[in-house]
């Protein structure tokens, strides 16, 4: 593992089938080779989930906004993301009296769906609007004293035409350099 | 062994050695370069080898092992799948060429049995050059390679009719067959009605193709076992020999003969081995035979008609390449396959020399006309490399860059991705597991218990030596991508990656680790992807003992691999340190590392949220968030 320029956007890439992506490789290309990025591609690195503690920690506090970017999984992450908060976000580290290695720092989710973007809504048949179903994400990043930015998603991904796609990593790298400006 | 022999061999091998990388490294070929060497040592120019024709007969042996081993490399079903490009583009060529020829010397006033037998002659072309040529600059697998190999492969079929032709075209023509006639195609059978005559060529042919299909593994096996690397390479010269022989008893040709029982033998898990063990053979043989062709040229009889045999040469080379470029337009190769095909064949070949020899003993051919027949034919084989190489620079290119689409590769290659090397307890579950994803594996081992053993539980490995070079390039390694090396000896297993290291520096080495201090030697070499092949397992059931403790099954798991993790780390770190296990500095370091991995260890554990229990029952704030 190469360690981080003393870059500030730190992409947590959570994507269990990637060889079968279309859009979220797309848009990890499209920001690779940005300056201040450093992209982790979780499944890569943790195949057997046993994910290093003191690494992503380091990783954490050398970056300044944390992107969580990943496919919209039964409204939520898929579980290596998951179990990547269980251990990362450790009492004494990021919550807690003595917790506060995070403080000040913004994070973003970025997340692709297979639904429209009308379905996630009361009257969709999702029945909850999308900031209703990143609560869990937003009171996270909240208790560890982070600000939860407004979320980058795409709907309807599997419908996208190869423009489309490339107008969307377009559009994905476009707001992550906004975040390093 | 006489002072004069010692002299011959010295000579023959210093020429190769000085003309033929010269000749390599001016981009001109092997085979022009053995070609020149031996047009130097000839008796025209420095005159310091002896009867040429001698070494001649005794390196067309080479040709015979080429054959071979071109057999080796071609299935049976592959070259049934070539039979209409031999039969049919084989058969035409010799026809076109040979009626070409046959018009053009009646209308230059021979009779016309004479007018036939110079267009059989020249119909043939040299499958030693050209097989040579074509493999060198590795385009033989093309569409244009392989039309080249099926008229090559129909001309040595076409031999043997065309010897019992001559005597009755002399008869035709009404000659006095000269000294030996009578035996000028020996055969032993000669004396036998014609119906037993094919009854037992063809007996000969089948008994090849039984024992080499059914009887020589249990007789590779017997050998193998014996272990000893030079048996195996007689046995293997002993097929070639053998094969040779019986056809040459049967009056075929020996090649045809070997090429039969190559391709029988290439499905066997024994042909990466025998390929190997036969190829330094053949590539000697092979440039004797180039280099006995170059010292056959007889210079002295060129400077005495220069104009004459030019014209000779030039018009066969040009009558042939156009012929062939019409057969290449009519079988619808493509521009650049047909050039190739063109440039590949037009010239005379060795079995030019048998045929004139027998046209000569049976008065077909006077010498006036045999003598320069023979110059133009020796300068148009010796021109070919120069034709191929004016083919590669001019007239490949233009066809590339009309933007035609590449020739793909006529023959599916069977070249794997992946080689392995060792497929005992270790290697099998890799190569299993491997191919169960769909991947290609060329595996090697080197014990024929274990390749027969497995053979019959329908998981093909191949017999070999895998700390051997040109065993390695026979099975592919040029043109793979990964070479694993699962050996259990560990000093083979270090011969084996410096080797790759060495001649196949473009694979990626994946390797077993034996134990802790073979981890430092593949350290040592720059091999970082090793697994030590007793830690999995270990772990594995390290973890069914921490379950059966009372871990429930994930807590066990990531005990498990939190050690691991140490584990590999700490190898890594103390490979630094390592000299042996006697020195006093690394074992104080070893300990040192050990004491401080378990400290580490057990904190590392205590602080797994699923393992410790400080995270969850603290104080924090909200605990079940």
């Amino acid at each position: 593992m190469s360690s981080p320029a003393p870059g500030r956007v730190l992409i947590l890439f959570a994507h269990p089938a990637l060889h079968r992506s279309r859009i979220n490789l797309a848009m990890m290309d499209a920001v690779q080779d940005l300056e201040g990025v450093t992209v982790r591609d979780l499944y890569e690195v943790y195949p057997d989930f046993h994910v290093e503690v003191s690494t992503e920690q380091e990783l954490l506090v050398e970056h300044d906004v944390i992107i969580w970017q990943h496919p919209f999984y039964w409204y939520s992450a898929p579980a290596l993301l998951k179990e990547w908060m269980d251990v990362v976000l450790e009492y004494g580290f990021a919550y807690g009296d003595e917790g506060r290695a995070l403080h000040g720092k913004r994070v973003m989710s970025a997340l692709t769906t297979g639904g429209p973007e009308d379905a996630y809504d009361r009257a969709g048949y999702n029945r909850f609007s999308m900031r209703e179903l990143l609560a869990p994400f937003d009171q996270t990043a909240h208790l560890c004293g982070m600000k939860y930015l407004d979320p980058f998603i795409l709907h309807g991904v599997n419908q996208f035409s190869p423009e489309q796609v490339t107008a969307a990593a377009a559009s994905y790298r476009k707001r992550i350099q906004e975040l390093l400006a | 062994m006489t002072p004069d022999f010692l002299f011959q061999a010295v000579v023959y091998l210093l020429a190769a050695v000085i003309a033929v990388p010269i000749a390599k490294r001016l981009g001109l070929g092997s085979v022009l370069g053995y070609l020149l060497a031996g047009v130097v040592i000839g008796p025209s120019l420095l005159n310091l080898v002896g009867r040429v024709e001698d070494v001649q007969h005794f390196a067309e042996f080479g040709v015979v092992m080429m054959l071979f081993v071109v057999g080796l490399e071609l299935r049976p079903s592959l070259l049934w799948r070539l039979r209409g490009p031999i039969l049919g583009t084989g058969s035409f060529q010799v026809i076109a060429t040979a009626g070409a020829v046959t018009g053009i010397a009646i209308l230059l006033g021979q009779s016309w049995p004479v007018a036939v037998t110079i267009g059989l002659i020249l119909a043939m072309s040299s499958t030693a050059i050209v097989i040579q040529s074509l493999a060198e600059r590795g385009v033989l697998n093309t569409r244009g390679g392989q039309a080249c190999f099926s008229v090559l492969l129909f001309q040595d079929i076409a031999v043997i009719p065309i010897l019992s032709v001559l005597p009755w075209l002399a008869h035709a023509h009404g000659a006095v067959p000269g000294e030996g006639a009578a035996h000028g195609h020996e055969s032993a059978l000669a004396h036998l009605p014609n119906w037993a005559q094919t009854l037992i060529t063809l007996g000969a042919v089948v008994a090849v193709v039984i024992v080499a299909h059914y009887i020589l593994r249990y007789v590779f096996r017997f050998v193998a076992e014996a272990k000893l690397r030079e048996l195996f390479t007689a046995v293997a010269l002993l097929v070639v020999a053998g094969v040779a022989y019986l056809m040459h008893l049967v009056g075929l040709s020996a090649a045809l003969g070997t090429f039969i029982a190559g391709v029988v033998l290439a499905e066997s898990e024994y042909r990466h081995q025998l390929e190997a063990d036969v190829e330094p053979f053949k590539g000697l043989l092979l440039g004797l035979f180039f280099i006995a062709v170059g010292a056959g040229l007889n210079l002295g009889l060129v400077a005495a008609n220069p104009g004459l045999i030019t014209m000779l040469t030039l018009g066969l080379i040009a009558l042939k390449f156009g012929v062939l470029l019409g057969i290449g337009g009519l079988f619808r190769m493509g521009g650049g396959a047909s050039f190739l095909f063109a440039s590949a064949l037009a010239q005379g070949g060795e079995f030019c020399f048998v045929l004139l020899g027998m046209a000569d003993q049976q008065g077909l051919l006077k010498s006036d006309i045999a003598g320069p027949l023979g110059a133009a034919i020796a300068l148009s084989m010796a021109l070919t490399p120069l034709l191929l190489i004016v083919n590669d620079r001019l007239i490949q290119p233009r066809f590339a860059k009309m933007g035609a689409p590449r020739e793909h590769d006529a023959v599916e290659s069977h070249d794997h991705p992946v080689i392995l090397a060792g497929f005992g307890r270790f290697g099998h579950i890799i190569g299993r597991l491997l191919q169960a994803n769909g991947f290609g594996v060329t595996i090697l081992d080197n014990d024929p218990d274990q390749v027969e053993t497995l053979g019959r539980f329908g998981l093909k490995s191949f017999y070999g030596d895998a700390s051997r070079a040109d065993l390695l390039e026979a099975a592919g390694a040029a043109r793979a991508k990964i070479f694993i090396c699962a050996v259990d000896d560990e000093a083979r297993g270090l011969e084996i990656v410096d080797l790759v290291r060495h001649e196949f520096p473009h694979l990626r080495i994946l390797a077993r680790a034996v134990s802790r201090s073979h981890a430092y030697a593949l350290i040592s070499r720059g091999v970082m992807e090793f697994r030590r092949d007793t830690l999995g397992s270990a772990l594995d059931l390290g973890t069914d003992v921490l379950k059966a403790l009372g871990y429930r099954a994930h807590r066990a798991l990531r005990a498990t691999q939190v050690f691991r993790c140490y584990e590999e780390e700490s190898v890594r770190e103390l490979a630094k340190h390592f000299t042996n296990y006697e020195d006093a500095s690394y074992i104080s370091i070893a300990r040192q590392q050990l004491q401080n991995f378990e400290a580490l260890l057990r904190e590392d554990l205590k602080r797994q949220h699923l393992g410790g229990e400080d995270a969850w029952d603290s104080a924090g704030p909200p605990k079940e968030r």
